[in-house]
């Protein structure tokens, strides 16, 4: 189950390359200028990386999952915000359209969406809805054969330079009446008119992503913009998290391993008290423990991938997470004093580290999740 | 447009070689790749082919089974199919050459494209012997490659200059760094390798009359020497670059 194929190893050893060559050198300076060259999506569309999860016929890889999380894995371990991007692309633009879609939809959408002509970004959450999802208020309300939309999205990733916006919005009257069966997912060309980008977030880490708020300012929506049924958007969004969550997981996974290699490189050259600080007990104990809680994370998401469930994402999602935040933590300790410095990689890790244990549902909401589904028809 | 481009499975140029029982590197955990010089190979061919808007570019291996991984890379990058001639290692480069000109003796390739030498054994035979055994004129150590009205012009790197050379079609090329930086294969082309044919049969290949004895590691260089610093250590450092190590 969790043995590679040689598709699966090529598929990672290819983003590994790309990883080491195009990302690994620039990580440090885009951190500093809040931004990703603009070469590096084009050349990422180029290889295929947007595709990975659309079907061959629209120009995708159709990949499985185990195969779209390992190069996860691998670019995240280069640069962590390009695994977000390609995740949230993946999870709630291609996959969502793949699953709930009609036919025209998905002629108009995917072919783009795989090629990476066009970046799919997710507007959920709300200055009141975050980890109560169902909570949002952004109103979509008929008219004629169609939609206005209007309300505040916030922290957006890619909001800005996406060219399809997948929205939640209310559908019930009166608003809020339905609660979680009162909501629509939509699919919105950011080229709308009402379609506002605001203000930009300043993020402890994954500076290069860019957070935004959204406006949608009485955005006119044509009937093709509601996504499947009009009051399942919220189970749509959930479906998407639960793919989304394993991206999330491998983007943490590629952290941990980055930082564990900068802790074990580091403490081979380091010399204190006349020695190398890995031949200290100390020290190995804890390069080891980072060692295995890498594989053990890497070994769950390599499982949710192959048999996915709500309830593997959850536990890979927050497993993983949580390993990332701990090995990286761990990592800056190996490089003492100097690995507070920004000179340094381990801060920066630890600074991406800390939101995957964030978006796509707080660790406490992965926790919940996981419980219910424990008691799920008891 | 037909390309034959002849490649070698060697151990990574930038892996940490171990030597076992003084005889053979030890593979155990090596990761092997493309040799460097044949991957320019394999990306001209790929460019030569491009640039005509059609043709057929064959990698052909002799190695051991394994190098079926090589022949899959070179798939993905976007050669069309691939023939794997199995033989057991050898540093008898006429046994390799041999065994590659018995089965292109009869491709009418117009082009066979080689790297300069292998990034392992660095002996730049296999590609003259080829061209010796097959007749065709050879053209080594090209950066770049101009297709021309049944003839090739290939660009040298010479002392001081560059030459353009030309010979009729077929030829034989062996190839250096230059223009040729070998692209990454897209996930589409590793999707579709695996449904490219990859034919592999026993090489033609003869016994080996040339033998490894043995295989060490360099000595360790001795640690550098500071001679003294500023314009004051300028002859000092004169007297022992001519004296000692003599590189003037
Ligand atoms: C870098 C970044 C990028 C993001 N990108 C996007 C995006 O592209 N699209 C999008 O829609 N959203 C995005 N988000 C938003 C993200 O999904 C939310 O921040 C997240 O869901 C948490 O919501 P909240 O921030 O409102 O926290 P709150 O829900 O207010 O939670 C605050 C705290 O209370 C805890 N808590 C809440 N409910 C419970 C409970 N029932 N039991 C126990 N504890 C609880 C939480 O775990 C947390 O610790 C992004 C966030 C970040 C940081």
């Amino acid at each position: 189950m969790t043995h590679a194929t040689e598709e699966q190893q090529q598929v990672r050893e290819l983003a590994r390359e790309f990883a080491e060559r195009e990302l690994r050198p620039h990580v440090e300076r885009w951190d500093r200028e809040w931004a990703l060259d603009a070469s590096v999506l084009p050349a990422l569309a180029e290889l295929g990386f947007f595709g990975m999860l659309a079907p061959e016929e629209y120009g995708g890889m159709g990949f499985d999952l185990p195969t779209y999380v390992g190069a996860l894995e691998e670019l995240a371990w280069g640069e962590p915000t390009v695994a977000l991007t390609l995740s949230i692309h993946s999870a709630f633009a291609v996959s969502l359209l793949l699953r709930h879609g009609s036919v025209e939809q998905q002629q108009r959408w995917l072919g783009p969406l795989a090629r990476g002509e066009v970046l799919g970004c997710l507007a959920l959450s709300e200055p009141g809805a975050g980890s109560d999802a169902a909570a949002v208020q952004t109103l979509a309300r008929r008219e004629g054969p169609g939609w206005v939309m209007s309300g505040t999205k916030k922290w957006v990733t890619n909001g800005r330079i996406a060219g399809l916006a997948v929205v939640l919005a209310r559908t019930d009257e009166p608003p809020g009446s339905r609660g979680a069966k009162g909501i629509g997912a939509f699919l919105v060309p950011t080229e709308s008119v009402g379609y506002d980008v605001g203000e930009r977030e300043h993020t402890m880490g994954l500076r290069p992503a860019e957070v935004v708020t959204v406006q949608l300012r009485d955005v006119r929506l044509g009937p093709e913009a509601l996504l499947g049924d009009a009051s399942a958007g919220f189970v749509y969004a959930m479906q998407g998290l639960d793919v989304g969550r394993l991206g999330i997981a491998a983007q943490a996974v590629g952290i941990a391993q980055a930082a564990l290699e900068h802790a074990v490189a580091y403490a081979g050259e380091r010399e204190q008290f006349g020695q190398k600080l890995r031949t200290f007990e100390g020290m190995q104990f804890k390069l080891a423990d980072m060692a295995a809680r890498v594989d053990a994370a890497r070994a769950l998401v390599a499982w949710a991938a192959a048999t996915p469930s709500t309830r593997a994402s959850s536990a890979a999602k927050l497993f993983a997470s949580e390993t990332a935040m701990w090995v990286t933590t761990q990592a800056v300790q190996v490089f003492g004093g100097y690995g507070y410095m920004r000179d340094y990689p381990v801060e920066k890790l630890m600074r991406d580290a800390k939101a995957t244990e964030i978006y796509e549902g707080t660790n406490e909401i992965q926790r919940v999740i996981i419980a219910r589904e424990l008691y799920r028809g008891a | 447009m037909k390309i034959v481009t002849c490649i070698k499975r060697v151990p990574d140029t930038e892996a940490r070689l171990k030597i076992a029982a003084g005889r053979d590197i030890d593979a155990a955990g090596l990761k092997f790749i493309i040799s460097p010089y044949d991957e320019f190979a394999v990306e001209a061919a790929l460019q030569l082919r491009e640039a005509k808007g059609g043709g057929e570019v064959i990698v052909v291996s002799v190695g051991e089974a394994a190098a079926a991984e090589q022949l899959r890379a070179a798939l993905a990058l976007g050669a069309d199919r691939a023939v794997l001639l199995e033989a057991p290692p050898t540093l008898d480069g006429l046994v390799t050459a041999r065994a590659l000109a018995a089965e292109l003796k009869d491709a009418n390739a117009d082009l066979y494209l080689f790297g300069m030498k292998a990034a392992d054994d660095d002996q730049q035979q296999v590609g003259p012997m080829v061209a010796e055994l097959l007749g065709l004129p050879c053209v080594t150590v090209v950066a770049e490659l101009e297709l021309g009205d049944g003839k090739i012009l290939c660009h040298r790197e010479v002392e001081g200059g560059i030459e353009v050379v030309e010979a009729p079609l077929p030829a034989v090329v062996t190839i250096t760094k230059g223009k040729y930086e070998p692209r990454y294969p897209s996930l589409k082309g590793i999707m579709a390798a695996k449904k490219k044919p990859l034919e592999e049969k026993e090489a033609a290949a003869g016994p080996s009359r040339v033998r490894l004895l043995d295989l060490s590691h360099p000595p360790e260089r001795p640690p550098g020497k500071v001679v003294g610093q500023g314009a004051d250590a300028v002859p000092e450092l004169l007297r022992l670059l001519r004296e000692e190590a003599k590189a003037l």
